[in-house]
């Protein structure tokens, strides 16, 4: 996880070092003489070695403080704080509303395979896999917004400005879950022992949900975990379709005006929340699968013996 | 007639199963005629592929369908026909008068549930009872096979292979059915486990009066615990008989030549003899007897058509020209 972290972070260093453009003069523009410029490039620390600035953000960064940006002198960190909330909002929705679509839809087409809605299900979810989410955006927009004209086209003043934004993440992400979910159950209603379980006797209804469901949907749970990441960064970029003030725009913003406390703030800030998600899955992945569970015991035991 | 039919426990009448898959039609099992007496083992032997497990899960009617499709054929058990039966019907006889303890022990436990529970659960299905006592009564059955009650909690993944055959054998036999078949009880266990695994089926067999079949590679298995055998190739029953009639006198030069190549401790010869050659595919079966092309014996006669069963003594039938097939 803190490997993760740090790659991330220099990566976004690298790029800044490399990347044109020049905060200092933006900020004071054409007019300031050769010295007010120089004052203000040393005062925004911008002239130090690369490693000098690169560990200064991590030394601040570990203690929670992203520095201020460069224009408004705002703190970045109560700015990203202030603005995550919509973006979790946006991406937290859209997964639930994936998996709570997906996860029935694979089952429905798992279990009427070669029918007609099996086809049309699995036809439908090759579609929305297939197109990017903006572009769900933008047909949404043109339908919902301006055709029907029932939901706002952007902006997030009433509950139903969440509703656009959020759907066109989640329509892409149902359609992977349905598709995984469809094969795994297929995958798993094989296996000998849900032979096994039809040799006892037991209703089709409970084969079904007790013992294929349960092994077939453990690796949804690894799945909606890499989805989690994609929304976010899929999150980030409804926000600037749908004009929403969240993270993504923060961020866009900080990148088109060179802002880079802004940028390196929001990068840390983003890979801390997926690495602590992941970790979560993990645990989660832990606590359903007995194989693992007992993995994780036994290596705490080796741990408290050696 | 009536006694006829108290006496058998299960009648099998012209079988016929295949697997429809895209590339082929597999012909697993051709026009079987089996019969189990109330009580006794009736011992399956035939090399792989014979279509052993495929008769087996003919009876519970769990085949995996599609690809697999019950073409014709009777399968009568305490008097009524499995195939006329409702799923619903099906599903009342299936772990209760019918039990299958499965070939691979490996797979054929749910990785992620308790084995406790999966025992329990069988019994619960089955019987009117509070879920306490049915989890009484499943550890009961685990401390029978001889695994501790106190790993009843434990799942599959905790357990031996031979302590995985256990568990399967302790779910087959927690409803007390009247038929258990065995699928290669014993092949995924190393020699101690087999005699151990043997010996608990048999002191069950005995306590409860369940009629086996014991399906299985192994003649030794065979010799040790099965009154009647039936030997099938590809798809079709070649000998049947007592154990006493198989074993002294095998008839059908499959038989023969399985016996040959059964290791004996005091044989002279050096290594054991396989017999040569390959069981024809049974996508592509030949229009003869199926074991024309492995058989020593073979005459023109035998190639062209296939032969009848035929009674050679009370109780033994072969299924060969040699011994009279052609009539
Ligand atoms: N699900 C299936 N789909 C297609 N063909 C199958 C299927 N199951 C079995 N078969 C085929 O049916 C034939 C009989 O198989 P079966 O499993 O009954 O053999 P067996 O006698 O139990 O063999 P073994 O001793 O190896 O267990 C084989 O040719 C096999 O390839
Ligand atoms: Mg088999």
């Amino acid at each position: 996880m803190i490997p993760i972290i740090l790659g991330i972070t220099l990566v976004v260093a690298i790029f800044i070092q490399i990347a044109p453009g020049d905060p200092a003069r933006i900020k004071i523009g054409n007019e300031a003489t050769e010295e007010e410029y120089q004052a203000l490039r040393d005062e925004m620390g911008l002239d130090d070695p690369f490693f000098v600035r690169y560990f200064r953000f991590l030394g601040n960064a570990l203690r929670g403080d992203f520095g201020k940006s460069f224009y408004n002198s705002r703190p970045v960190m109560a700015e990203i704080f202030q603005r995550f909330r919509y973006t979790i909002v946006i991406a937290l929705l859209s997964v639930t509303l994936a998996v709570l679509v997906g996860v029935p839809l694979g089952i429905f087409a798992a279990t009427h395979q070669y029918t007609i809605m099996d086809n049309a299900a699995i036809a439908l979810a090759l579609v929305c896999v297939s197109m990017p989410s903006f572009f769900f955006a933008l047909l949404m927009i043109r339908f919902f917004a301006l055709t029907l004209g029932i939901l706002p086209p952007s902006g997030i003043t009433t509950w139903q400005g969440w509703i656009l934004p959020t759907l066109s993440l989640a329509l892409g992400f149902a359609a992977t879950i349905t598709r995984q979910m469809r094969s795994n159950m297929l995958e798993v209603i094989r296996q000998d022992y849900i032979t096994t379980a039809r040799s006892k006797g037991l209703s089709e209804f409970k084969i079904r949900y007790k013992h294929a469901l349960k092994n077939a949907i453990i690796p949804i749970i690894m799945i909606v975990g890499g989805i989690f990441g994609m929304a976010l960064g899929g999150a980030m970029i409804a926000e600037i379709i749908f004009s929403v003030p969240g993270l993504g725009q923060y961020t866009l913003g900080g990148l088109t005006g060179r802002d880079y406390p802004i940028v390196q703030g929001s990068t840390f800030f983003m890979s801390v929340i997926f690495s602590v998600i992941m970790l979560l899955i993990d645990l989660g992945f832990a606590f359903i699968d007995p194989r693992i569970r007992s993995q994780f015991a036994r290596r705490r035991k080796r741990e408290r013996v050696s | 007639m009536n006694d006829n039919m108290n006496d058998n426990i299960l009648e099998i009448r012209d079988l016929v199963v295949e697997y429809r898959t895209d590339e082929a039609i597999i012909h697993a099992v051709n026009g079987v005629n089996l019969v189990v007496k109330r009580g006794e083992t009736l011992g399956l032997v035939g090399e792989t592929g014979a279509g052993k497990t495929t008769i087996a899960k003919s009876i519970l009617r769990i085949l995996p369908t599609p690809p697999s499709k019950i073409c014709g054929g009777e399968i009568v058990f305490d008097g009524e026909d499995l195939m006329q039966k409702s799923e619903s019907a099906m599903r009342k006889i299936r772990g209760e008068k019918i039990a299958m303890i499965f070939q691979d022990p490996m797979t054929a436990l749910n990785p992620i549930e308790r084995i406790g529970a999966q025992i329990s659960e069988a019994i619960a299905q089955h019987n009117k009872i509070k879920r306490y006592e049915a989890e009484n009564r499943a550890s009961d059955m685990l401390e029978m096979v001889g695994i501790p009650m106190e790993r009843y909690n434990e799942y599959p993944h905790q357990f031996s292979g031979g302590m995985k055959q256990r568990v399967v054998i302790a779910m087959a036999l927690a409803c007390n059915p009247t038929l258990l078949i065995a699928d290669e009880p014993t092949t995924a266990l190393d020699v101690t486990i087999q005699a151990q695994v043997l010996e608990i089926m048999q002191s069950l067999k005995e306590r409860l009066g369940t009629s086996v079949i014991m399906i299985t590679h192994d003649l030794g298995v065979v010799a040790n615990c099965c009154s009647s055998v039936a030997v099938i190739y590809a798809g079709e029953i070649v000998e049947y008989g007592s154990a006493v009639q198989v074993f002294d006198f095998p008839t059908h030069p499959y038989t023969i030549g399985l016996f040959g190549s059964l290791p004996k401790l005091n044989s002279t010869e050096p290594r054991l003899k396989p017999i040569t050659g390959l069981m024809p595919d049974p996508a592509n079966l030949p229009t003869g007897c199926s074991f024309y092309e492995r058989c020593p014996d073979a005459k023109e006669q035998c190639s062209g058509s296939k032969p009848a069963m035929v009674e050679i003594e009370a109780g033994h039938f072969v299924k060969c020209f040699r011994d009279g097939g052609g009539e």
